[in-house]
């Protein structure tokens, strides 16, 4: 438990990007979000929840790359032109990028549990949550594992029709 | 932990396979019980059941991405139109897409309710011969959110395709949610008591989709569902004005015709933008009938027909085993 509060316990605010309906822009908005924010002088970390489908590490340039361990738990991928942005997707943990990642619920929301209790993010003013589509299993974990902390609220994204 | 995780990652045997729950990388699954119980699939006597209710489906396209937005709803809904225009035929379309399903507006259905009959429920009818099903209708208000996790999700599919009297059908056609999760699993699980004759996948041209739909493509190799072939949505616009074509979404890395060349994969067609599809969608309309002239409704009609060829020849080669 007292590891736990430590990995959020840094971060200032944290910033859901929501939609429901798929393919609107959430990952190209939580990335442009971030970068505005990192030029504005913020720290930033993104967290990315879409395991079926993780689109930001290729947005940021970094699906090469690969995640380590240290003693508070996972180091995020470092991104960006200063390398400050943290960044945290199922895409790093992939062999193969077009790796199929077939899971069902219940395996979907331990991943997710430990993505925010176990990367240690460090001092943060902002950290984005970029989801998947729907109101699912990915969105409940997402919710309930973040109530004890600063849940700043949600961003929603839609298009016009 | 992240190299235990890596791990199992690797070495998860799926979940759609023998060894699922029972493999050395299963040990301290979350999944393992579900995966061991066999939860994932019908057990024999609802297996036979599902068999019993889908044998009189001549034909049945699931219609997938892994992407969202790119047009699966659309197309699926254009595909059952195109398809029930032969008034000998009788089409089905099923939406699985339990969080966000698109079809009872697309169809112009919102707002109908299902009824029960001693045979079972009864699908929407748009036309006579095209019966739409969908979680849409069982909503008491469509801005209801469906709040779900996995298996209650599985439960409600294994009912459409169990509790359905879809009666005599040529076509079952599948519109699912994008991702490759709970939903697919269980539709490819359920109909395996029936036959699939193959998938279609829907993409749009730019890399950040064809890197779903790369994963979509395994994910069908994994559960054995033939590939019908990939269509490259909202490729490309041509504005009705000056007719200057854009590239709205510009396919950096070759677009979906590449993809299928290096995935040894059939590449179905492209289908330009048409602000027309949006609002017909929007207004529960076929656009295939109120843009009949669209370079759209061309490239849909042309792909609809190599749909409908593909099933028939499958349907001749199964006959020619039997």
């Amino acid at each position: 438990a007292l590891a736990e509060r430590t990995n959020l316990a840094g971060v200032r605010h944290i910033l859901l990007v929501l939609s429901g309906k798929g393919g609107v822009g959430k990952s190209t908005l939580s990335t442009e979000l971030a970068l505005a924010l990192r030029s504005a002088g913020k720290r930033v970390g993104i967290l990315d929840v879409d395991l079926c489908g993780p689109s930001i590490p290729r947005m940021l340039r970094v699906q090469d790359s690969a995640v380590h361990q240290c003693d508070s738990g996972w180091v995020p991928v470092f991104v960006g032109q200063d390398k400050a942005i943290a960044l945290m997707s199922i895409g790093f943990l992939l062999e193969r990028p077009d790796d199929a990642v077939v899971w069902r619920g219940p395996k979907k929301n331990a991943l997710i549990k430990q993505f925010v209790t176990d990367v240690a993010w460090g001092e943060l003013d902002f950290l984005i949550v970029d989801t998947p589509p729907g109101t699912s299993d990915e969105h409940i974990s997402t919710v309930e594992a973040l109530r004890p902390y600063r849940l700043l609220g949600a961003v929603l994204v839609t298009t016009p029709q | 932990l992240a190299a235990q995780l890596s791990l199992s990652l690797a070495e998860c045997p799926g979940t759609g396979s023998a060894q699922a729950g029972r493999a050395a990388a299963c040990q301290g699954c979350p999944n393992q019980g579900l995966c061991a119980a066999g939860a994932a699939g019908p057990d024999p006597a609802e297996a036979a059941e599902l068999r019993a209710r889908l044998r009189a489906v001549r034909h049945t396209v699931l219609v997938l991405s892994g992407k969202g937005g790119v047009g699966k709803s659309t197309f699926s809904a254009l595909l059952a139109h195109g398809l029930a225009a032969d008034e000998t035929k009788q089409v089905a379309l099923l939406d699985i897409d339990i969080c966000g399903p698109s079809i009872p507006k697309m169809m112009g259905l919102e707002g109908e309710q299902v009824h029960q009959s001693g045979s079972g429920w009864s699908p929407v009818y748009v036309e006579e011969n095209l019966g739409v099903m969908s979680v849409g209708f069982l909503l008491s208000s469509p801005d209801d959110a469906v709040i779900w996790r996995g298996p209650k999700k599985n439960g409600l599919i294994k009912q459409f395709l169990r509790d359905v009297d879809w009666g005599e059908v040529d076509y079952l056609i599948v519109d699912t949610p994008p991702g490759t999760s709970d939903e697919h699993l269980s539709i490819v699980q359920y109909l395996s008591a029936t036959h699939i004759d193959g998938a279609v996948i829907v993409t749009t041209p730019q890399e950040v989709s064809l890197q779903d739909v790369r994963k979509e493509i395994n994910f069908c190799r994994k559960v054995k569902l033939p590939i019908i072939g990939v269509v490259e949505n909202m490729s490309g616009f041509v504005c009705p004005k000056c007719k200057n074509e854009s590239q709205i979404f510009p396919p950096t890395t070759g677009g979906a015709e590449k993809m299928c060349q290096n995935l040894n994969v059939s590449f179905l067609g492209k289908v330009p933008l048409d602000p027309q599809i949006g609002k017909s969608c929007d207004g529960g309309q076929s656009f295939l009938a109120e843009a009949p002239e669209s370079p759209a409704t061309l490239s849909y009609r042309s792909i609809i027909q190599r749909i409908q060829e593909y099933c028939e020849q499958h349907h001749l080669q199964e006959e020619k085993i039997m």
